[in-house]
């Protein structure tokens, strides 16, 4: 049998911050600041919060609701790009720490916002190539912006665990896609707390340039058009960026309705698309054709042709969060607790 | 707390898990070998189970901790509770994202995944359990299972050791 979505889950930290309350202490117009780039506020990760434990949440949600024995797990990857070890994986604590330990195969992946889907397709070769039963796809971030800078009004924390196996598939995958170039538009060199990027050349020749002909290809590729699927799920850097691609290629804001999470969570970086995607399954009942179009700096772009299988209406979301509670939910900081919460504040000694 | 100690307590703090009597089914965390509670210890030699933790629990007592211990200073004012399990056991963990206020006796709880300390900024990072009120206040009660998978192995030995 095709291998496929068995289980997801999804997870982001409780606090949040308004780009009009970042945007006070820095003396810019933070509500225009929103508005232009359609967030309304973004998650804050409490000092006890990381990648390792946002990543273990998401997975433990995905584990339950599947029935999924951890035992049976043959592979999980975390992509991430913060990590908290830059040596020391990531995924071995997550593994232990859903007992999936010890046979198994476990690494972290790097591709700026793209990691996750990166580590979906990986699973999806192994798990099709019966070399394991499950694979674990991980994306999880949480990622800073330097203070004052404009990506510090949407850089938040969340992140997705997607189960792929053979059995019980709730969401088949037709066809995957990339579309790769090097295209220095946004990196962080070694030791660099703060990542830099090109301003406005991250717009038109890396997202939009890597995201439109991703999508455009897979549909070329399966012979399908945007009113072939229900959903669709752009990486989603703020709010405006995914609005623009899908009117483009011609997809309409009904089609974007799930898919779109970060105006109301700001950009979990890898978790980004992987959270919409789990707010579309949150949502999807069977035959339902969703197509994902995920984007990492860098540049390259990951497209999956999915739709919903019949299994999906038995699908028990009982354990977890929907990520719908994520969006609605959340407790409001003022910038210095945020600050303080960050590790933005020098505390002597350091 | 030495890289080798804290490692040694992983299955604990990771995974919650303990262990029961076969004999009178008494749940013990952190685990133990013989059975304090049958009449003659020796009737629970080897017949002392593996036993995960599901997680779930509510607030038996708690106090509020202002004068942070180290590398808490970020989470000042904290929840430190007593957490009464639904197998029995009694834990000491803290209680996260909930304002100290919010906290009460009885209030129902699940573990969650956290970290616990970092040995500086260049040393190893703990992490462990730590527990999370299962409702927002005001929110309708949620009927939840476990927070905690547990792999069928260990399962299997829950059911022997209930049978």
């Amino acid at each position: 049998m095709q291998a496929g979505i068995v289980s997801y889950g999804a997870y982001v930290p409780r606090y949040r911050i308004t780009p009009a309350e970042i945007g006070r202490v820095w003396g810019s117009d933070g509500e225009a600041m929103g508005h232009n780039l359609n967030v309304v506020r973004k998650s804050v990760p409490s000092p006890d919060e990381d990648t390792i434990t946002i990543s273990t949440e998401a997975l433990r949600t995905a584990l339950l609701r599947g029935a999924i024995d951890p035992q049976e797990i043959g592979a999980i990857y975390v992509g991430s790009e913060s990590h908290p070890y830059a040596v020391k994986p990531t995924a071995t604590v997550v593994a232990q720490a859903v007992g999936a330990t010890p046979n198994l195969t476990a690494a972290d992946f790097e591709f700026a916002c793209k990691a996750g889907t990166a580590a979906i397709q990986t699973c999806l070769g192994l798990v099709g190539s019966e070399m394991i039963r499950y694979g674990v796809a991980i994306g999880t971030d949480t990622s800073q912006g330097a203070p004052g800078d404009a990506l510090e009004y949407s850089a938040s924390a969340g992140g997705a665990a997607f189960v792929i196996g053979r059995d019980r598939v709730i969401c088949r995958v037709h066809r995957t896609l990339s579309y790769t170039t090097d295209t220095p538009d946004f990196w962080r060199r070694e030791g660099q707390k703060y990542p830099s990027h090109s301003g406005r050349f991250t717009g038109e020749p890396a997202y939009f340039r890597h995201e439109s002909e991703c999508a455009r290809r897979i549909m070329e590729a399966g012979g399908t058009g945007p009113k072939d699927y229900r959903h669709v799920v752009f990486h989603q850097p703020n709010g405006k960026f995914p609005q623009r691609v899908g009117k483009q290629l011609g997809f309409t804001d009904a089609q974007m309705r799930y898919g779109l999470v970060t105006p109301y969570i700001g950009n979990t970086y890898s978790g980004a698309a992987l959270i919409g995607l789990a707010n579309v399954l949150d949502h999807a009942g069977p035959g339902e054709r969703i197509l994902v179009v995920g984007y990492g700096s860098g540049a390259g772009s990951d497209a999956f042709d999915l739709e919903t299988t019949d299994e999906i209406a038995r699908f028990d979301r009982h354990h977890g969060r929907p990520v719908q509670w994520y969006l609605d939910q959340g407790v409001e900081l003022s910038y210095a607790v945020y600050a303080k919460f960050r590790g933005k504040i020098h505390m002597g000694g350091e | 707390m030495s890289i080798a100690r804290f490692w040694r307590e992983t299955p604990r703090r990771y995974n919650l898990g303990g262990s029961k009597c076969s004999t009178c089914s008494t749940v013990y965390f952190p685990p133990r070998s013989v059975c304090p509670h049958c009449t003659s210890h020796r009737q629970s030699i080897e017949k002392m189970m593996p036993f995960q933790l599901s997680g779930e629990g509510e607030v038996f007592s708690y106090s509020v901790v202002h004068e942070a211990a180290e590398g808490f200073e970020m989470q000042v004012p904290y929840v430190v509770a007593l957490v009464k399990t639904v197998e029995g056991p009694m834990l000491t963990g803290q209680v996260v994202d909930v304002a100290p206020e919010e906290v009460r006796i009885g209030l129902r709880v699940h573990a969650t995944f956290r970290k616990l300390r970092e040995e500086g900024k260049a040393g190893v990072i703990h992490y462990g359990y730590k527990f999370a009120p299962v409702e927002e206040p005001g929110e309708a009660p949620a009927a939840r299972g476990p927070s905690v998978p547990v792999p069928k192995a260990e399962a299997a030995a829950k059911d022997r050791a209930t049978a």
